[in-house]
């Protein structure tokens, strides 16, 4: 036993295998890492990545509390319209209505006086809400459908795929429009809840896809079959056993859904479908800001960079971590 | 081949249908019409109006009808736009968008294609790195924000082009809101390039091509750009349904007279007759394309078989 060394390859064909053991001090002995924290780390290196994480925690986090912060220190809201006439303009950024320097509006204020940065934070946390919760509701049925279908295999899954590939080529934001304009709510927050469904409604289609791949690849191997054997329900097997198992590609696919889910939203909100005033999200501001652009640049400008930045490092935060989770595409 | 092209006609016309189907089922299920604005309209006029435009008789009936006519490339007339006929207004509106479209797509073709190639060339290099942070800039502008910061600098700032409205093909008004669309596609393309030739570059017939001594650029231009391309006309399929929603912001931004504005003017107005017309026609047009990038698809990767 004295003589059973870890072998540590020094070849770079097995650089991988070798990242993926560590010795534990002194023992001589290996354990591996999991694939979560290989993932972690490989993210790490990725510069990019990193730096697209840090920008979403720090957008998502100012928004959160950034509006209360400004509540409690000027008294500012995303629906605060001054009373004296005098200041219901557009300010430029950090002015005060005589022209001279003041920190009262780091972004200035829009046509009707209200204060932009608590505006733009609104936004973020509205464009945010949107694209997480609709992300989720694509992730449920997503992952269930194209669970189901991989499972199931044989006719059902031609059908169940079938249906996904004519809904795909359906030119759906069309009948998003059509359904946002027709139903069209009464208060901000119905359409909201209709923006929800819409967009949630037509997300999922990738993410069937995707599930059921990895379903297919997974169902015949012998985990499941040891399942099956003791008797394990279907549906047991579905939820409890495969699509855990999915998790690694569904992340990213998830992370690069946020973005553009969230520029949908934008897009929606331009044309005046989505969120409605008093609400705000960067959409919606973008385009009460095109409106003045020549006189009241920053109105544009603000919401248009938060957003831009912020898809941004979502963007790159989800190539990084389809780096990580999945070192074969990265050789590619 | 043919069967497949046949195959895949017999599913897209029931596609249209159905995108027609639901359209109509949308507007008639939401409460309201047309004519439930603001203004009451006495019971009496608003009797003809009902008898005229046949909205007293049963679902199915005007189901069958509209359907009917629009089958027959009928689409009637345009409730808001008086005297105009649906068709008019598609054959009026829709080379300003064909020309923004086309331009905007071969545009990000050239500079993607270019792009990419070099940066899969020089992987890893500053170009490959600084290109890719560019492209996904690109990916991540919504180009409602592009558009008026292109607008603030050239426009308003230098004076060079005008900020909107259309004046025909050939003319400044039209450089504006190609590249504004063609921003994300040239993006997209230049992505898809630089993933594709990576991967035919390491293949083996490049190998080959290289140890039989052909110049470089024939390896690169007649060998591996072939294959290398292959995502990029994949992507054509749904680049054209992103178009389609590009066209729409874009001709809000720049004030173009095209079928995006009609269709986003018509849905806010109710237009039923305009909305119906224009769904039918961009899914018509959407559908075809598809099919013809498929059959495409097959002529360019001979390992293609349907």
């Amino acid at each position: 036993m004295e003589d059973e060394r870890p072998i540590i390859h020094t070849d770079p064909e097995f650089a991988v295998a070798e990242a993926d053991v560590r010795v534990i001090e002194g023992s001589g002995t290996l354990i591996g890492t999991s694939l979560w924290r290989d993932a972690w780390r490989r993210l790490l290196k990725n510069k990019l990545a990193v730096f697209g994480l840090i920008v979403v925690i720090t957008i998502t986090v100012v928004s959160l509390i950034g509006p209360l912060i400004i509540k409690a220190a000027t008294g500012y809201t995303y629906d605060f319209i001054p009373n004296n006439v005098v200041l219901i303009k557009s300010m430029p950024p950090l002015t005060g209505p005589d022209g001279s320097f003041s920190w009262a509006h780091p972004m200035g204020t829009d046509n009707s006086g209200r204060d932009l940065l608590a505006r733009v934070l609104l936004g973020g946390r509205i464009s945010l809400m949107v694209g997480i919760i609709s992300t989720m509701v694509s992730l449920i049925i997503g992952i269930s459908y194209g669970a189901v279908a991989g499972y199931l295999g044989g006719r059902i899954d031609n059908l169940m795929m079938r249906l996904v590939d004519v809904l795909y080529s359906l030119p759906y934001i069309i009948l998003v429009i059509v359904l946002l304009a027709m139903f069209r709510s009464k208060t901000p927050v119905g359409q909201l809840v209709l923006l929800f469904i819409a967009l949630g409604s037509v997300s999922w289609l990738t993410m069937a896809r995707i599930v059921r791949g990895q379903v297919l690849s997974l169902k015949n191997q012998e985990f499941v079959l040891a399942a099956r054997a003791t008797g394990v329900s279907t549906t047991r097997i579905i939820f409890r056993h495969l699509v855990p198992n999915t998790l690694g590609p569904v992340i990213v696919y998830a992370t690069l859904t946020i973005p553009s889910v969230m520029l949908t939203e934008a897009f929606l909100s331009f044309l005046g479908f989505g969120v409605q005033p008093p609400l705000a999200s960067w959409g919606s501001l973008a385009a009460d800001g095109i409106q003045s652009i020549a006189i009241f640049p920053w109105q544009l400008i603000f919401p248009g960079v938060t957003m831009a930045l912020t898809l941004f490092s979502l963007n790159f935060l989800g190539d990084g971590l389809r780096d990580a989770l999945d070192p074969q595409m990265r050789k590619a | 081949m043919l069967r497949f092209t046949i195959r895949r006609l017999l599913v897209t016309i029931p596609m249209i249908l159905v995108v027609i189907t639901l359209t109509w089922g949308l507007i008639r299920l939401a409460p309201g019409n047309f004519y439930s604005g603001e203004k009451k309209i006495p019971k009496a006029v608003e009797k003809n109006i009902r008898e005229k435009y046949g909205l007293n008789k049963p679902w199915y009936v005007q189901y069958g009808r509209t359907m009917g006519h629009i089958v027959r490339l009928d689409f009637g007339d345009s409730l808001k736009y008086q005297g105009q006929s649906v068709n008019t207004i598609i054959a009026r509106s829709l080379p300003v968008s064909a020309t923004v479209g086309i331009l905007a797509y071969l545009l990000a073709l050239i500079v993607g294609i270019t792009v990419g190639s070099i940066a899969a060339l020089k992987q890893n290099s500053r170009w490959d790195y600084t290109s890719m942070a560019l492209a996904m800039l690109g990916i991540s502008i919504p180009n409602f924000v592009l558009g008026p910061l292109l607008v603030l600098l050239f426009s308003l700032a230098l004076y060079w082009l005008p900020p909107s409205r259309w004046s025909g093909f050939p003319s400044r008004s039209v450089v504006l809101p190609v590249l504004t669309l063609s921003a994300i596609y040239m993006a997209y393309i230049a992505r898809l390039t630089r993933a594709g030739m990576l991967e035919v570059l390491r293949s083996d017939y490049i190998r080959t091509a290289r140890a039989k001594g052909l110049r470089e650029r024939d390896v690169v231009i007649r060998h591996a750009l072939r294959g290398g391309i292959m995502p990029v006309v994949s992507f054509t399929g749904p680049a054209l349904a992103f178009l389609l929603t590009g066209t729409v912001v874009v001709e809000r931004i720049f004030a173009l007279p095209g079928l995006g504005n009609y269709f986003i003017q018509a849905s806010l107005n109710r237009d039923e007759p305009l909305i119906l017309g224009i769904v039918a026609f961009i899914a018509m047009t959407l559908l075809i394309m598809n099919l013809l990038v498929d059959i495409a698809y097959a002529f360019l990767d001979p390992r293609i078989r349907y």
